[in-house]
């Protein structure tokens, strides 16, 4: 008996629960607006589903325990009902997959005129580095990786020389415009994460990896590893600042190029273990 | 992951066969009784221990089926680069074809009671056998000798791990293999032998078509055979 | 009812099948230690799994107090906790879950549901075992190896597993998690040959297929995956240990390890993904078929009605099956794989739901005018669909592809796969345990305190992972031992953390009780008879309770009906066992 009441307070809890909570997601500062509305779907649909059987359930224990002298009916299966509860099931299913399936592909189409950000991500920090003039990033190998070049950006590639590296400091984007962020990594896998852009990509050493979205909203925000990747994944943040056109330009214009930065006179950090693990701690 | 695919398929389809003569659609509460009605459905007389050897070749079989998904899968990659084969594989297979074909000949003779023809074809096929491993030993030596060593490229690396996993295979099946030539030297009788004789021959029957496989992998047909249907189909 | 003989029951030879030289103990060393009865195996995998499982309990402990109260505790340091972790994680799926309901249900169940003397190959089911065992013995030795055990997470990708950045990943750590994982694979290969061969060739006369009880369907579906999906792993850790070992490049990129070029050169870590996540899916099912096969069992005969729907329930377990060995890739939607592989999976997996639906439905059409008695199995069982359909449902958010975008690697996945994987599976091993005590031990467990362990079991596990679906919404990623003050992270999280620990500790406890009881009841309980629950299956027919040696005394029984003639119309009893020979309208209890 106590089990019916049970199933219908857990029921009723679970509801109230996620109405009434305050936890729910980070306000969404992308274009992915469509991610969330396909997320707040499954949720009306599986919280339907969710609650009609449980409920049902507990209905059946309360009208069907047993009594004295109570018998239960005999029923081997009835395949009218068994067809319709596959159809109706199918049917929902379907209505979960197809707006995913139209957004996933949305999703993985790369507008034209997104600009390309790379990510380079190590353990346990970030870099990113941004087309120079040119409007083309050099290529890179993890074997050029030294102190000197710690993203092993080719120098022999023309097209690498003005690239803009921001080495373990944050990136600034400009608001409204797409970008496709590739990413790198050079140690183990890791995953470029921020909440509040919904999207996010595992980055995978020998292979680069990408999404795209576009920034809605101004502010700053947080960097998170979302893929283990040792001791320090935890503490790997960064930050992404979202700015208008005008704050974009300014910041963009104190940044260094790579050339700039492997000629004589060198800014930036150099990748020196001790230090990042003691920032960890 | 094709190649597990495939050979996912292939055991897929012995399965449903075999579920499709099972009468899935029956309703059982319908058929109050014992089922002499459907002998077929009941369990099947045939020894356990060949049944059990095929599930386990299945299992076997998956193994080597992942290890060819992952050798395409690595090719892919820029780094690959093929290695020559030493010739001696050619010898190699020959010695397992004879093998096979030996402990067929001790299957023939168990079931018409032959015991010396027995005795001696189990055993060539334990003898061949061991040239077998022999041989691949010295395909490895050559191999090292050229400087090919298992950690310097993935098809090396592949070549060691492969041929290593299916002679490993082997080994264990000379332990049964082993043991049924003692007990046929030792005058065993006839009948308690046909048995492990059968179960052998399964096995290195099994073992060889695996081999074959990997050989023609190795050997780099099988990516040049895919490659041609690729180019027939686009 | 169809009367399929036409010359009547009883003109049945008596059952001439299964004589196989039965294998005779002589000692007590071969009776209870190197034992080759299939019952005394299985209590020797149940006892090792629960043991291990314990350990795999404590350190969810540590981690929750962790999580609950970062700072508090110096000595779960980020490398504790990473090495916590991983071994919680795989202890449970593999070493708990895995083993114990092939291991131990499979060993102790198959041969007496299809009315065998045992298992077909005994002594390879003994080497099962001590295999297993080794494979234990040589996970526990990781924890004291130099450097503690692997922190590389359950899924073990490389290449952080064998790197210096991972916890063991330089040590024997990540070594010995291999070869254990490797012994594992071979032990569970002898046994699982034994299931499903006993199954194929050992079934007594009359046990056709679609006579076979849901649980022997569960566990056999289960085996043979077992025995496709396991491969990949074993390939896949033989590959690592390559790498690791003699330093080849399957796996591993030319990558800078802590500043420093490593030796390796163009491996695939995605090849690795590809390997474990094809044991890796069907492995779920593994832990979730037999759960699904036995609280159809624990349904059915707790609510005396047949289970609804049978022929469908057998359609999906093995459709089920099938279609698990091809939805793999959605672990790693956001893997780096190529994105068009996105629509195929995502399509495959939900998919998937729609067999899965149509079991819950019959479940739950069962209780439907029913006669429920809500003993112990039933009230874990009712428990069972509870989570089952919570977190069945939460994996179509993850199975579509662009919801699973934002929630992947968060602790919404946490609260998900412990909700269907985790609690779901134990509650009905729990129930299992509760149903099939009485014929192992000949004793009831004590009602109190398993009434006070269930409850306790299934408000406590809802409330430790239905709230941590909505930390991982917020945003929070998994395998992140403290969050630090993450702006958009608000302080409520911490709180709803500090509540989450404090139920996984009281849930915690009451397992403790649950054990106390195994040990209690063998002596104290109350005696159980042959058939308390009136249950219909062969089991509850054996020759005395505990079944002895070779489970039927001199005759094996003879099977004339399914295994799911509860409340028959007309019969006398509300049960007609599955080896009664007399027509439903006389059908009863002997
Ligand atoms: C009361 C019981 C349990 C509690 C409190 C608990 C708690 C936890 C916690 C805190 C984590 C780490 C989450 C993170 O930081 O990412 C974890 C991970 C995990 N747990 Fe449990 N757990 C419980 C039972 C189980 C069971 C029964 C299973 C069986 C399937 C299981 C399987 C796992 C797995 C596979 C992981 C992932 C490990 C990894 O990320 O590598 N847990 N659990
Ligand atoms: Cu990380
Ligand atoms: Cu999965």
């Amino acid at each position: 008996m106590a089990i019916a009441l049970v199933l219908v307070l857990v029921v009723i809890g679970s509801v109230l629960f996620h109405v009434l909570s305050p936890w729910w997601w980070t306000p969404i500062a992308s274009n992915w607006g469509y991610i969330d509305s396909t997320l707040v779907a499954t949720f009306w649909i599986t919280g339907a589903v969710f609650s009609a059987v449980v409920l049902f359930m507990a209905y059946c224990v309360y009208r069907f325990r047993h009594k004295e002298g109570q018998k239960a009916a005999y029923e081997p299966e009835s395949k009218k009902l068994e067809s319709w509860l596959t159809a109706i099931t199918a049917i929902g299913v379907a209505a979960m997959l197809a707006p995913g399936l139209y957004v996933w592909k949305q999703f993985v189409t790369v507008p034209k005129d997104a600009t390309e950000v790379e990510v380079v991500a190590q353990q346990w920090q970030w870099s990113f580095r941004l087309p120079g003039a040119d409007g083309k990033l050099g290529t890179s190998n993890a074997r050029l990786v030294s102190s000197d070049n710690p993203l092993g950006i080719n120098p022999d590639d023309p097209n690498g020389k003005d690239d803009v590296v921001v080495e373990a400091a944050d990136l600034h984007l400009p608001i409204d415009k797409p970008v496709k962020m590739l990413l790198r990594s050079i140690d183990v896998l890791h995953d470029f994460y921020v909440p509040e852009f919904r999207a996010k990509m595992d980055m995978v050493p020998g292979m680069v990896t990408y999404f795209w979205f576009t920034p809605t909203r101004t502010g700053t925000f947080e960097v998170l590893c979302a893929e283990l990747c040792g001791t320090g994944h935890g503490f790997m943040r960064g930050i992404v600042m979202v700015d208008t056109a005008q704050d974009y330009t300014t910041w963009l214009q104190q940044q260094s190029t790579f050339a700039q930065l492997s000629g004589p006179a060198k800014v930036g950090v150099l990748v020196d273990r001790g230090k990042v693990t003691a920032s960890m701690e | 992951m094709s190649a597990i695919l495939i050979f996912l398929g292939l055991v897929t389809a012995i399965a449903g066969w075999w579920l499709a003569r099972q009468r899935l659609m029956s309703k059982p509460w319908l058929e109050v009784g014992p089922i002499d009605a459907f002998p077929e459905t009941e369990a099947p007389v045939m020894h356990p221990a060949k049944i059990g050897l095929g599930v386990f070749l299945a299992v076997v079989g998956a193994i080597f089926a992942l290890l060819i998904s992952a050798y395409f899968m690595r090719m892919a990659y820029a780094d690959w680069q093929a290695t020559p084969m030493p010739w001696l594989l050619w010898l190699n297979t020959g010695m397992l074809v004879l093998a096979s074909v030996a402990l067929q000949c001790a299957v023939v003779a168990a079931h018409k009671g032959q015991l010396d023809n027995l005795k001696f074809a189990l055993l060539t096929g334990a003898l061949t056998s061991v040239a077998f491993l022999g041989g691949q030993l010295l395909a490895w030596r050559d191999l090292a000798a050229g400087g090919y060593y298992a950690a310097d490229n993935p098809a090396v690396s592949f070549f060691y791990l492969i041929t290593a996993m299916h002679g490993l295979h082997i080994i264990g099946g000379l332990f049964v293999l082993g043991r049924a030539n003692v007990r046929a030297w030792r005058g065993d009788k006839l009948a308690r032998l046909v048995l492990t004789t059968e179960l052998c021959a399964m096995y290195w029957h099994a073992l060889l078509v695996v081999w074959l496989v990997l050989f023609a992998v190795l050997m780099g047909w099988a990516a040049d055979f895919i490659d041609i249907c690729r180019r027939l189909l686009s | 009812m169809v009367d399929v003989t036409p010359h009547g029951a009883d003109l049945i030879p008596p059952a001439e099948v299964g004589e196989m030289e039965l294998y005779h103990p002589h000692s007590w060393w071969t009776k209870y230690v190197f034992a080759q009865d299939a019952k005394v195996i299985a209590i020797q995998y149940s006892g090792t799994a629960l043991a291990i499982g314990l350990v795999a309990l404590v350190l969810s402990w540590l981690m929750r107090l962790q999580l609950g109260f970062p700072g508090t505790f110096d000595f779960i340091t980020p490398e504790a906790y990473y090495q916590f972790m991983t071994m919680h994680g795989m202890i449970m799926v593999i070493y708990l879950l895995t083993a114990l309901f092939l291991g131990g249900f499979g060993n102790y169940l198959i041969p007496l549901m299809v009315g065998a003397r045992d298992m077909v190959f005994p002594y390879v089911n003994m080497l099962s075992y001590w295999i297993y065992l080794l494979a234990v013995l040589v996970l526990v030795a990781s924890f004291f190896a130099p450097g503690g055990p692997t922190g590389a997470g359950w899924t073990l990708y490389p290449p952080q597993a064998i790197l210096s950045g991972t916890p063991g990943g330089t040590g024997p750590g990540i070594i010995l998690m291999l070869v254990s994982l490797i012994l594992f694979i071979i032990g569970f290969t002898m046994g699982g040959l034994n299931y499903v061969v006993t199954v194929l060739q050992a079934r007594t006369r009359g046990m056709t297929l679609m006579r076979l009880p849901l649980t022997v369907w569960g566990i056999f579906t289960a085996t043979v995956m077992a025995l496709l999906a396991f491969p990949a792993l074993f390939v896949a850790c033989v590959m690592m240990l390559f790498d690791r070992a003699i330093g080849s490049s399957f796996f591993m990129p030319a990558i800078v390890e802590m500043g420093e070029q490593s030796p390796h050169n163009g491996g695939s870590p995605i090849m690795f993904q590809h390997l474990f996540w094809f044991f890796g899916h069907p492995e779920v099912y593994i832990v979730a078929l037999p759960a699904f096969g036995i609280v159809s069992d624990l349904i059915s005969t707790h609510a005396r009605k047949n289970i609804f729907g049978y022929r469908m329930m057998v359609w999906a377990i093995v459709g089920i099956g099938a279609l698990s060995f091809v939805v793999w890739a959605h672990h790693m939607y956001v893997s780096g794989m190529h994105p068009y592989f996105g629509f195929f999976f995502a399509t495959t997996t939900l998919i998937i739901a729609v067999p899965t639906a149509i079991k819950v439905y019959n479940w739950v059409l069962t209780l439907w005018r029913g006669d429920i008695h809500l003993t112990i199995p039933m009230l874990f069982a009712l428990a069972f669909i509870v989570t089952f359909v919570n977190g069945g449902l939460t994996g179509l958010f993850l199975g579509n592809v662009v919801v699973d975008v934002p929630l992947s690697d968060t602790m919404f996945v946490v609260a998900h796969f412990h909700m269907v994987m985790g609690v779901a599976p134990i509650l009905v091993v729990f129930g299992a345990i509760y149903h099939w005590y009485p014929k192992i031990s000949g004793r009831m467990l004590n009602e109190f305190m398993g009434r006070f362990h269930f409850w306790v079991t299934f408000i406590g596990a809802y409330l430790i992972f239905f709230p941590m679906h909505y930390v991982g919404l917020v945003g929070v990623p998994r395998r992140y031992p403290e969050l630090g003050d993450t702006a958009f992270i608000p302080p409520s999280v911490h709180t709803l953390n500090e509540f989450i620990t404090v139920a996984a500790l009281t849930v915690g406890f009451a397992q403790l009780v649950f054990l106390f009881n195994l040990f209690w009841s063998i002596r104290h309980g109350k005696k159980a008879g042959d058939n308390p629950w009136r249950a219909t299956t062969l089991e509850w027919q054996t020759a005395g309770t505990p079944p002895p040696h070779g489970n039927f005394g001199k005759e094996l029984p003879v099977v004339y009906r399914w295994a799911y003639d509860y409340s028959v119309p007309g019969a006398p009893e509300d049960f007609i066992a599955q080896n009664d020979p007399r027509p439903s309208t006389q059908g009863g209890h002997a």
